[in-house]
């Protein structure tokens, strides 16, 4: 066994095991950080095979901003999972039926399909400069081209989708309008007021009192 | 022919996609309410569309982009269509949405934007752009039927379609993986090539299973048909109209892509699917619309029975029944956009109309309505001389022709319970006693679009060979 | 040859290299550690002289030695973990907010080739590790069970979140400018003279990322997370002893860190700002490339204890603003106008 072979079975086997605690953890904060579990691991079975540049990106999409975002909400909610879980049991044998139904399905995809060992050769290793990021950016542009443009029309539609699901335009009510706080100077808030001096400096206070008593009477 | 990076084969979505952005900057400094601007903008770039549309009709067929797009007849017999029941919906929708805070930028936005997707949908010929094209399209879909917050109704039915789309999406996606381990390929022709060499294998049959319950899903065709009512029935009623009809023939051109065009060569495998599926539709359909009260509900149920009656075109599978069942499709969304229009139609200001019985006293009271709206009921029904009889008439000489003759009959049986709850509508509006007279207080607009709309049923179904000689082109039928 | 005897090679090689890696690590990561100590002294100082203080002066002559006494006593310090909490998670947080922000450092290049891992997305990668370190934040506030700390934690993931966005396209202009996402080939690409680093085409972008920066490591103006006066200690409110030290630790690291990527990025890294400048070049040529980058990173570093004593604590929605509606649309106007510089080809690009 090389040593790679040791590393991706290491972390195959922290995937498959994050992967349960997913569906089997009784807390949905736990569920959801084995979750960023599972991606980190993926993430790095994807590093084994020169991918670095998807590597880190799944690092930086899914576990930087797409779960720290759902932990966001899942810390929020009180999830009963009491009752999601009824009908555990039952259910089982039908899941499982399905899932090895699956599991055969994909299985063959590696014995039988195009990438079964004997139709897709290993790649050769690729030479120290190559740089996968580059390769990607160019069949991006080119072969798929379309597609890329499409996916980044979708993100524009769910822009506007969300907006106008949540912008409820202008309330009456009191908010602060920030570019005015901000916009404030000086000049606008603080008046220096030259006042002539009404005592002079060597008057004590209580000559001060004495005349303002005089003046009253 | 094959081309890679030729811009001017997808100058119609270049041009949508700035008219858009032109749009959505133009509305956000209107200070209008109604937002006339937008709406002129909106159906201008529908009518720029067509003529561009148009002008392509007759040209040779090219795969460019790296053999992900195709600029062909179908494609754009498809898109005029859709572009053409697009803008009368929008017609149908302004004073509804108006009346109903509804009117936003984001409602013709949104509209577009799915008109969009739909394009990509018909001329995409790989499994990726058909795929981010549906979702470009569900999308936009999604958040239209949830654009009314605060109804309760239309947020319940805009999360349950969300849901059921996304699985349905989930589907196709798993099935498009599949089919890529199994050929290697996402190009369609490719595909094609390979299962044209290849036996299908156990793979490949998934993967196949897996679109075609995911399709059937999106048509909401029998058994996957579970939301559609619900959804129809908790849109607001123009939304209804609309994403019961144009996203139809976009999934017709998505169907034939998929299952026409990559896997023509194990039609066996498919072809029995879609059978059942269309037949479990045709007798569901029919069978559950006739104890419906309520016309969108009805409506929705007819729907389905539609779709069965158009899957059925495709299961023969050869070119003549394609082009029967794109005439289907295309006739459906013009009737049920009418369907869906009456139901706008009686709607006003401060009441959203529901049941059947409250059409009762329209032939009296206002018999030129009364008698549109049963043009489209009998249209629907499919009984000759409107337009609904020439598609189902073509359909099922294609069936008989290519042996299903069993199938065929059973279709028609159930297509005279169809006309039973068709002719109940119609019943209600002559024949039954009115409480008062029923109001209307649409707006100009509107009755000019319903009248169009229904007349264009009737006359179209006196020139049948109108729409019907553009679906034998596509699929080059004509010489 | 047999297969076993293959396996001993492989072994002894492994454990070699595997040495030298350690080492290389211990290396980066104990003056790292020191640097961190005198940091806090540093700071300390200074903003004690800008609020006409001194600073610590007791412990040691002018108190050198009292980030040594500050570390003795939180390591003597007991943790205590509050009830109701998670536990596990509760003593994994601190780690897993010290553990990226230490590994970030594998691909800081400290000289020409002086770097732990030479990746090619290292840039990436950096982006990547400041982006993990929010889970430690989020965690110790979660697990803590106290609602100052959940408060923090909510605060913390929001805010890093909108900063990354700006912080990231920031990148992309440097991106653009080395073609390159390997730090080493950044710095190479800057070089050539003060003129030619990557400050003067991407000043905006330098100014939205060293603020993302300061948002990110959650330091003064932008601590909303801790914000003493509002939320008692924000996230790490329940945190004592060796555990808070680690937060600590982090923190300051990840400062460091940001100086040193600032420096590294934008300012010509290990290269000489005289580089190209006849006599100035031949005198300054005994300097080597690791002074001129500690010279920028503290440079940098300093900045940031200067903010810290200069500007009050921002609003939360302020916050937000500043990151969505002024970093976000200020980057995307950059970057097509950068496109255009360079693809016209015009100085610096020519």
């Amino acid at each position: 066994m090389t040593f790679q072979a040791i590393v991706f079975y290491s972390f195959a086997a922290w995937l498959i095991f994050a992967a349960i605690m997913v569906i089997s953890s009784k807390n949905s904060v736990k569920a959801a950080l084995f979750l960023v579990l599972t991606f980190a691991s993926a993430s790095a079975i994807w590093l084994l095979l020169e991918a670095e540049f998807l590597a880190i990106s799944l690092i930086v999409v899914y576990v930087g901003a797409v779960m720290v975002l759902l932990l966001f909400v899942v810390m929020m909610l009180d999830v009963d999972y009491a009752a999601l879980r009824q009908g555990f049991v039952k259910k089982l044998p039908i899941a499982l039926i399905i899932a090895i139904a699956f599991f055969v399905v994909l299985y063959s995809f590696l014995t039988h399909g195009e990438f079964s060992a004997e139709k897709f050769a290993e790649p050769a290793a690729k030479a120290a400069d190559y740089s996968n990021i580059k390769a990607l950016g160019r069949v991006i542009y080119t072969e798929y081209f379309i597609a890329f443009e499409i996916a980044a029309v979708i993100l524009l539609v769910a822009i506007i989708a969300a907006i106008s699901l949540t912008f409820r335009g202008r309330r009456n009510r009191k908010s602060q309008n920030i570019s005015k706080q901000l916009a404030a100077n000086k000049k606008n808030r603080l008046k220096i007021v030259k006042v002539d001096p009404v005592v002079s400096a060597n008057e004590t206070s209580d000559e001060l009192a004495v005349n303002q008593s005089e003046k009253q009477s | 022919m094959n081309e890679s990076m030729n811009f001017s084969l997808i100058t119609s979505e270049i041009f949508l996609l700035c008219a858009l952005c032109v749009i959505m900057i133009v509305d956000l400094f209107q200070r209008d309410k109604e937002r006339v601007l937008t709406f002129t903008l909106t159906q201008a770039s529908l009518i720029v569309l067509f003529v561009l549309g148009f002008n392509s009709l007759g040209a040779e067929r090219i795969i460019s982009f790296d053999g992900h797009w195709v600029t062909d007849e179908l494609a754009t017999v498809l898109k005029l269509s859709i572009y053409a029941i697009t803008f009368l919906a929008l017609f149908y929708a302004r004073s509804f949405i108006s009346h109903r805070n509804l009117m936003r930028g984001e409602y013709y936005l949104l509209t577009l934007f799915s008109v969009l997707g739909m394009m990509i949908m018909v001329s995409a010929n790989s499994f990726l752009v058909v795929y981010l094209g549906l979702e470009l399209l569900s999308l936009s879909l999604y958040a239209l039927v949830a654009l009314q917050r605060d109804s309760s109704v239309a947020s319940e039915s805009a999360v349950k379609y969300f849901v059921m789309g996304g699985l349905a999406s989930g589907f196709i996606l798993y099935g498009v993986s599949l089919i890529y381990g199994a050929t290697g390929s996402l190009l369609i022709a490719d595909v094609a090539k390979h299962f044209s060499e290849n036996s299908i294998g156990l793979v490949g049959q998934f993967g196949l299973v897996f679109i075609v319950i995911g399709l059937s899903f999106k048509f909401g065709a029998v058994p996957f048909h579970m939301w559609l009512p619900d959804i129809y029935h908790g849109a607001p009623s123009s939304i209804t109209a609309f994403i019961a009809s144009v996203p139809k023939i976009a999934a017709f051109g998505m169907t034939m892509r998929l299952l026409s065009e990559a896997f023509g060569q194990s039609i066996s495998q498919w072809a029995s699917m879609i059978l059942i599926v269309a037949l479990l539709s045709v007798i569901l359909g029919n069978v559950i619309a006739v104890s419906q009260n309520n016309l969108k509900r009805l409506l929705a149920y007819s729907a389905i029975a539609h779709i069965g009656y158009f899957l059925l075109g495709v299961v023969p599978g050869t070119q003549e029944s394609f082009s029967a069942a794109m005439y289907y499709i295309i006739v459906y969304a013009l009737m049920t956009l009418a369907g869906f229009g009456i139901v706008i139609f009686m709607s006003s200001e401060n009441k959203e109309y529901q049941k059947v019985t409250d059409l009762r006293g329209l032939g009296r009271y206002h018999p030129w309505y009364a008698l549109l709206f049963s043009i489209v009921m009998i249209s629907m029904a499919g009984i000759p001389p409107f337009i609904g009889f020439w598609p189902k008439l073509e359909i099922f000489r294609n069936l008989i022709i290519n042996g299903y003759v069993v199938e065929a009959i059973v279709a028609i049986a159930f297509s005279v319970v169809g006309l039973f709850y068709y002719l109940r509508v119609v019943k209600e509006m002559y024949f039954a006693e009115a409480v008062d007279a029923p109001e209307i207080s649409s707006s100009r607009s509107l009755k000019i679009a319903i009248s169009v709309n229904c007349l264009l049923l009737l006359f179209l179904g006196l020139l049948p060979d109108s729409i019907y000689q553009y679906c034998l082109t596509a699929f080059n039928l004509m010489g | 040859m047999n297969g076993s005897e293959i396996a001993t090679i492989d072994w002894w090689a492994w454990i070699e290299t595997s040495f030298w890696i350690v080492f290389k690590i211990v290396l980066i990561l104990l003056p790292l550690i020191l640097a961190v100590a005198y940091t806090t002294y540093a700071e300390r100082k200074i903003i004690g002289y800008m609020q006409l203080r001194l600073g610590p002066n007791r412990v040691g002559p002018k108190g050198w030695l009292q980030p040594i006494a500050d570390t003795v006593k939180l390591i003597m310090k007991e943790i205590v973990v509050p009830k109701g909490s998670s536990k596990t998670l509760f003593v994994i947080a601190p780690v897993l907010f010290i553990g990226p922000s230490f590994a970030a450092w594998a691909v800081v290049p400290f000289d020409a080739g002086m770097v732990l891992a030479d990746v090619n997305a290292g840039l990436l990668y950096v982006l990547a590790m400041t982006s993990i370190g929010v889970y430690g934040v989020i965690i110790a506030g979660w697990a803590s069970n106290s609602k100052y700390a959940f408060l923090g934690a909510m605060r913390s993931a929001a805010q890093i979140v909108s900063y990354e966005l700006a912080m990231g396209f920031a990148l992309v202009g440097v991106l653009m400018c080395a073609q390159s996402m390997n730090l080493g080939e950044i710095v190479e690409a800057q070089s050539g003279g003060v003129l030619n680093w990557f400050f003067i085409p991407l000043f905006p972008l330098l100014i939205v990322y060293w603020i993302s920066g300061v948002a990110e490591t959650n330091r003064a103006p932008f601590d909303m997370a801790e914000g003493e006066s509002e939320i008692v200690a924000g996230f790490h409110v329940e945190y004592g002893g060796m555990a808070f030290s680690l937060f600590f630790l982090a923190e300051y690291a990840n400062m460091i860190l940001i100086s040193f990527l600032t420096a590294l990025m934008f300012c010509g890294g290990w290269l000489s700002p005289f580089q190209g400048m006849g006599v100035l070049e031949d005198i300054t040529a005994w300097v080597p490339g690791t002074i001129w980058l500690l010279v920028k990173a503290s440079f940098f570093l300093f900045c940031l204890l200067w903010i810290r004593a200069t500007f009050p604590r921002f609003r939360y929605d302020q916050i937000m603003r500043l990151g969505w509606k002024i970093f976000i649309p200020v980057t995307l106007v950059w970057l097509p106008l950068l496109a255009v510089w360079i693809k016209a080809g015009v100085w610096p690009f020519n």
